[in-house]
């Protein structure tokens, strides 16, 4: 591992990890919020179902992420899935079931499924 | 930016977009760059000027400045300072501090080495509750990643300047998100608030002058420093910059964490963000501040949130709790609820909070019981402000705001408590009937056969009577009944 004694290590670093990032833009990202209520409320549970569907269905052009809290309190267990090309997509209210049907419509052929949770909110980037 | 949305996340920017276990998403998102150029770049006293230019105040309820804060510590000369995460929290229904712990806890690393660096501390403690494992799992990953990278640990970026950060864990006492509470507990001894001055910037954690700061002052000081002190000050009000987290819990549609700008008004909260009460209820008050606030109404609908706006309402920032309520709730019963959690939470060492919480208590008791007269409603307003002005530390002095704030925009509903011996939500049993409208009643058996004491009689098609003498006002029957012919007066 890198150990950074220096801005321009750290700049390094910065710049690799965007490039992976950016590296990630031709696969379907699957971004599961695993704070501690969103796994109390089953986040696990959906993130192994959306792992194993994907796998039944052949898809394996799939990023999996864990995140923490995504704000969300009343649509939880959410899941954010980036298709290429696509704007991300927060969808809430998963279970086993629904987590494998959004594998099977929005993972597979961009059909929207289940519960789609608006975002409300402007966000700061660096 | 979308000017349609109302929210702005700076502190929690990174929670549910990079994976808080992977310290290379943080760098990828220019994680460690302020601490970068803080140390490489600027001085103590920079970072400080940059942090008073700000704006930003204390994000943990009593929003004192934080670059003047550090500013203290920095002044004194020491052979040891500290710097103190404050992640002990503990108010009901307030989350935000876990959420940002959990969602991206290299913002408080690089924060608090951001910290040392200004006031010349080369040690780090977070004081965090027990209660909070995942967060504590995090939190050491974070910690011991930036460790191996060398982000923390000696001569970090190259320079003379070293920072390493522990952990302490609390126990979960309410009490110990005072800091001078907290100091005592992470020195081994009784959480008990201790008298100040000595404030801790001057002397605190083992005597040596310690910053302490909450999890979310922390989490916004990189964005501070990386998009500069400007950017951050032109949002919010005149004296309350930047956003402010809320957890939006109780009788509220969309439940969940939400970042708003300072000034923001209560009515966009709760109905734009909110989205309402649930189930068509009518919106009655607000609790902010949690066990130390005060409850807002529909009259302060238009009303900016920030710090001195909050206070001018007898109500507080605090940790950033909003507690809402529909019009089923009963406003004393509300101000007992706070009470029975203060009571439960007092350290004991003054009298004023110990003794005056237990009364307070047994006042509000007596009043919802259909026991209290006028003059407890007029003795418990007295109690309440000896209470205030003599307490010791902030949990004992804001321990009667839910009380006084309730009493003054509620007198009415304490007044049907006491004069009339009504509840008006139908919330206090002792004071409520359950009663059948005959016109209604079909008489088909329902409610008598569900009612757990068998105090409903009458015979089937004919109205049914409930026996007042041996109700016990549990509302089984009102649930059951399907033609609303049941109800509470």
């Amino acid at each position: 591992m890198a150990k950074i004694s220096s801005v321009a290590d750290l700049m390094t670093l910065q710049a690799e990890s965007k490039a992976k990032a950016a590296a990630k833009k031709d696969k379907i990202i699957v971004n599961v919020s695993l704070a501690t209520c969103s796994i109390a409320s089953g986040g696990k549970v959906v993130m192994d179902a959306m792992k194993d569907e994907a796998a039944k269905q052949g898809i394996s052009n799939v990023e999996y992420m864990q995140s923490g809290c995504m704000t969300y309190c009343h649509s939880e267990p959410t899941v954010v899935v980036t298709l290429p090309g696509k704007d991300p997509v927060c969808f809430g209210k998963l279970d086993e079931t629904g987590a494998r049907e959004l594998v099977q419509k929005y993972l597979k052929s961009g059909e929207v499924t289940g519960t789609v949770v608006p975002v409300n909110y402007n966000r700061v980037e660096l | 930016m979308d000017s349609t949305k109302k929210q702005l996340r700076i502190a929690t920017r990174n929670c549910g977009f990079i994976d808080p276990e992977n310290i290379e998403d943080y760098i990828g998102v220019r994680g460690y760059e302020a601490l970068a150029n803080a140390i490489t770049k600027n001085t103590p006293a920079g970072i400080i000027d940059e942090m008073k230019k700000s704006g930003l105040r204390g994000r943990g309820g009593g929003g004192f400045p934080t670059g003047t804060k550090w500013s203290f510590a920095a002044a004194n000369q020491a052979d040891q300072k500290y710097v103190v995460c404050n992640a002990d929290e503990g108010d009901p229904g307030a989350f935000m501090d876990r959420a940002i712990l959990e969602g991206d806890p290299h913002s408080i690393v690089e924060a608090m080495a951001l910290c040392g660096y200004a006031i010349g501390a080369s040690i780090g403690v977070v004081y965090i509750r027990a209660e909070y494992p995942l967060a504590i799992k995090r939190l050491i990953m974070a910690i011991n990643d930036a460790r191996a990278y060398g982000l923390l640990g000696k001569n970090i970026f190259g320079s003379d300047f070293s920072f390493d950060i522990e952990l302490k864990y609390g126990a979960g006492a309410f009490v110990c998100g005072e800091e001078t509470a907290l100091i005592r507990s992470m020195e081994g001894s009784r959480g008990e608030p201790y008298t100040k001055p000595p404030f801790p910037a001057n002397a605190g954690y083992w005597g040596k002058p310690t910053i302490v700061n909450n999890v979310e002052t922390f989490a916004n000081i990189p964005a501070i420093l990386v998009k500069g002190a400007d950017w951050f000050s032109a949002i919010g009000t005149e004296k309350s910059k930047g956003t402010k987290v809320f957890a939006l819990a109780g009788n509220i549609t969309n439940v969940g964490l939400i970042e708003v700008p300072m000034g923001i008004s209560l009515k966009e909260i709760i109905f734009e963000i909110g989205g309402g009460c649930p189930g068509g209820k009518a919106f009655k008050a607000v609790q902010t501040g949690g066990p130390s606030g005060g409850a807002l109404t529909y009259k302060d609908a238009d009303c900016p949130i920030d710090y001195d706006n909050l206070l001018a309402k007898n109500s507080m920032m605090g940790s950033g709790g909003m507690i809402v309520m529909d019009e089923d709730t009963c406003m004393v019963d509300i101000a007992k609820f706070f009470l029975d959690f203060t009571m439960d939470e007092t350290c004991g060492k003054c009298t004023p909070c110990r003794i005056g919480s237990k009364r307070l208590y047994e006042t509000l008791h007596k009043i919802c019981d259909g026991q209290g007269t006028e003059a407890d409603f007029e003795k418990m307003k007295t109690l309440a402000v000896n209470i205030k002005d003599t307490a010791l530390c902030g949990l004992g002095q804001t321990m009667p705001n839910p009380v006084l704030s309730t009493m003054n925009t509620f007198a009415d509903e304490y007044l049907a408590h006491v004069r009339d011996k009504k509840c008006p939500a139908g919330v206090c049993t002792n004071l409520l009937e359950i009663v059948i409208v005959p016109e209604k009643c079909v008489g088909c058996t329902l409610c008598a056969r569900v009612c757990p004491v068998n105090c409903i009689s009458g015979k089937v098609k004919e109205v049914h009577f409930i026996d007042q003498a041996a109700c016990i006002k549990c509302g089984a029957c009102i649930d059951k009944c399907k033609f609303d012919a049941i109800v509470k007066q």
